[in-house]
């Protein structure tokens, strides 16, 4: 056999053939569009329709947006200029662009101060969301809420200062005697802190706030996305801790702390935030008097921070059933008490499973802080429902302003999904 | 611990609410400032500018009131209510009163337990159609697809109209007003109804307004007006004789142009004693003698508020009907000046 192959070969190749590209239908683009548009006759259908679909939607968003005009100072010049040809009308965006962010009251000049809170805000939540910064940039997280406060809202900066002073006596207290006696250490420090605030209070002078630094910027004065902003991440931080202890509070051998954990956590569960928000704006100004109602920002942050704490605490039981028996059993066995076994074996491993639930709530939370809208603060949605939309230049514009605030949240509520993937990624250990 | 504190401020509250409602006055000028309840945004009625300035119809009553209690028109806080929250701010006292088009109703009045000071626009419920329609009058809308906003009065006076003119029509019912102009602009329904002042509003801000046409028949009433709360007269009467004071000015001529020179005394008594060279009017409400000066001066008068802010010259468009001065075949009456 070989032998004949021998003779019967005219030509044998003394070196081997140059590598040749692949066929053209098996690289590059055109491979990737067989296999994943085209691989059989519904998929190549169904791409065919998309394709028409997109076309379809861009075919009148584009010149809308492209064509769109940025510098004209009411609709009707808007129209004037388009004349009949399609063109968004953007300049309301860039006219009100200080109202969409900060609202229609707080003073220009003292922009800078929630621009440099912001800034701050990044630095701050870093730490506390990357793990692998430095710990002592801790330090800075704990100081910013009153920072923060205190460049937003002005005003004297003992206000913000006795309660600072409040947390670290109380965190001290607690730190002494909280490690062998935690009830001791826990409910010592909260009656400390009180003492603390009250008598600060009381010592700070009538009148401090007039002729403070930064000017005092009421309440009401706040608007924009900046309301948005500061309540979604004031009630997120709030309400993570205050989900855990509902939630810690629920699995209680204890009847009445459970008893009072339960009704709350079904009771908030039971009840639309909106209702909420109504006693908190409505209802409660039946109770107080008029000239010491309790803040509204703060009412409705209260009202958002038990809400959502509710949607929390069923998170985090979830990811406290879900881990085996065994590792509550490990911890009894290790002669950990109570708190020590939760800190450092059940809720890092029940957390890490509900973080998906946790960012979900978040975002679901951060969206609707726009419900405040219907109790008259003028947070983004707000300003485009009442004062912009209610203005004679620029009645009439929807899709730019509400596109707008879309996309605001979009951006926000995409980063947070973002990081909560990445985290999960790296929390994974793999078994 | 926090239910003692609620039951204590409940308390406070309860006690404070009683000395509160002894004197609304008082309690404006100890604060410098007047808490004025408007909407959240309205066009031509009140709406804040692009440097956050509130501007309006309604907001003008607020500046008068402002400037004949304090002298300063600019001593307003706003308060910005919804069709929802505006009852219980004006009741709990977060508010000194209230100018937010709302309708004078006997049972707001004495149900809700308000004070109607008076009437600063005589609106009434109309109809809008495409004029492509070929539509003239609402009886001829049977079987016509109607945007209505629910749970309005709206709602109630637009079926009791169909039924007593013995014709049928189909609701689109919708939400808030924006919804309304898409809906109605997308075709969804033939006609929109509102009060009318909205639907010239709404229509000034079309593409074409020359397209849609009002039609003639008006099915409501609704008297617009500020309003305070029960239990104090003497702050009633304050906000009563400021609008009227709007009203007189110019019934008389006086408009904020010509004040300062009428200001130094004039032939006619009655313009003396409202601008305060003459009489002691001001004396009796408890306010300076040159209020009325003030009130006027504040944004002009009734006149002038009317045309700067929803009149015919404005994209609004308001044409004065029902609210021309009573001597021009109006409503708008105010009693007289002694």
């Amino acid at each position: 056999m070989s032998d004949q192959n021998n003779n019967s070969i005219a030509f044998v190749a003394t070196e081997t053939i140059p590598e040749s590209p692949p066929p053209a239908r098996e690289t590059g683009v055109v491979k990737w569009m067989r296999e994943n548009l085209f691989s059989s006759i519904p998929n190549s259908i169904l791409t065919i329709v998309s394709l028409l679909l997109i076309y379809s939607v861009l075919k009148n968003t584009l010149p809308w947006i492209v064509n769109g005009l940025w510098t004209t100072s009411s609709l009707a010049e808007c129209r004037e200029i388009l004349d009949g040809t399609t063109g968004a009308c953007f300049s309301v965006l860039t006219e009100r662009w200080n109202q969409l962010i900060y609202g229609f009251k707080y003073p220009v000049e003292e922009y800078w101060r929630p621009n440099v809170a912001f800034v701050l805000m990044l630095i701050a939540i870093a730490p506390v969301l990357f793990f692998d910064l430095p710990r002592k940039l801790l330090i800075f997280t704990a100081l910013y809420p009153f920072v923060a406060f205190w460049l937003i809202w002005g005003g004297t900066i003992l206000g913000p200062l006795v309660a600072l002073i409040g947390f670290v006596v109380a965190g001290a207290f607690f730190q002494k005697f909280g490690r062998n006696n935690f009830a001791l250490g826990f409910f010592g420090a909260v009656i400390i802190a009180l003492i603390v605030w009250s008598v600060g209070g009381a010592m700070i002078p009538e009148g401090a706030s007039d002729n403070a630094l930064l000017p005092a910027v009421p309440s009401r004065d706040l608007g924009g996305f900046m309301l948005n902003m500061m309540l979604g991440l004031t009630c997120v931080s709030l309400s993570v801790p205050l989900g855990i202890a509902l939630a810690l509070g629920r699995q209680s051998d204890m009847p009445l702390i459970k008893g009072i954990c339960v009704v709350f956590i079904e009771f908030v569960r039971g009840v639309p935030l909106i209702t909420l928000l109504f006693v908190a704006s409505v209802m409660l100004s039946y109770f107080f008097p008029p000239e010491a109602t309790v803040d509204l920002f703060l009412r409705v942050v209260i009202m958002i921070t038990l809400f959502s704490a509710a949607y929390i605490a069923e998170v985090v039981r979830g990811g406290l059933a879900a881990l085996p028996k065994g590792q509550y059993e490990a911890a009894d066995s290790l002669g950990l008490d109570y708190p020590q076994a939760m800190r450092l074996i059940i809720l890092p491993q029940a957390l890490k499973i509900s973080i998906p639930g946790i960012v979900n709530v978040a975002v679901g939370l951060f969206k609707d802080t726009t419900l405040v809208s219907v109790i008259s603060m003028f947070d983004l949605v707000g300003m485009i429902r009442g004062p912009i939309l209610a203005s004679t230049e620029w009645n009439g514009v929807y899709w730019e302003l509400f596109g707008f605030a879309a996309a605001l949240f979009f951006v926000v509520c995409y980063g947070i999904s973002q990081y909560s993937q990445w985290l999960e990624r790296k929390l994974h250990k793999g078994h | 611990m926090k239910k003692s504190v609620v039951f204590g401020a409940l308390t406070v509250a309860g006690l404070a609410a009683g000395a509160a409602a002894a004197g609304t006055l008082d309690d404006v000028k100890a604060r410098g400032k007047l808490n004025c309840g408007v909407t959240t945004g309205l066009v031509g009625f009140a709406a804040p500018d692009a440097n956050g300035e509130w501007m309006g119809f309604d907001v003008g009553v607020c500046r008068a009131v402002a400037a004949a209690v304090l002298g300063d028109p600019k001593a307003v806080e706003f308060v910005p209510t919804t069709g929802k929250t505006r009852f219980t701010a004006l009741a709990s006292g977060e508010i000194d009163m209230l100018a937010r088009n709302t309708t004078w109703t006997f049972s707001r009045d004495v149900d809700l337990k308000f004070t109607f000071v008076g009437v600063n626009y005589y609106d009434g419920q109309g109809f809008m159609v495409p004029k492509e329609l070929g539509v003239s009058s609402a009886k001829e809308l049977d079987g016509a697809t109607v945007c209505i906003q629910t749970g309005t009065t709206t709602e109630l006076n637009l079926a009791d109209f169909f039924r007593s003119n013995n014709i049928s029509y189909e609701p689109v019912p919708i939400e808030t007003n924006a919804e309304a102009q898409q809906q109605y602009l997308a075709g969804a329904c033939d006609v929109y109804t509102t009060d009318a002042s909205g639907l010239a509003a709404t229509r000034a801000t079309f593409e074409d307004p020359s397209a849609h046409v009002l039609l003639p028949e008006i099915i409501s009433k609704e008297p617009l007006g500020p309003l305070v709360r029960h239990g104090d007269d003497n702050w009633g009467d304050v906000v009563r004789w400021s609008l009227n004071a709007l009203i007189t000015a110019e019934e008389l001529g006086v408009t904020s142009a010509n004040i300062g020179e009428m200001a130094a005394g004039t032939n006619n008594p009655e313009i003396n004693r409202l601008l305060g060279t003459e009489g002691n009017l001001g004396e009796m409400l408890g306010l300076s003698a040159d209020w009325g000066k003030n009130a006027i001066m504040a944004g002009g008068n009734y006149g002038e508020l009317f045309e700067g802010n929803i009149g015919e010259s404005t994209p609004i468009g308001l044409a004065r009907g029902l609210n021309a001065q009573w001597t021009d075949g109006g409503l708008i009456y105010s009693p007289p000046f002694r």
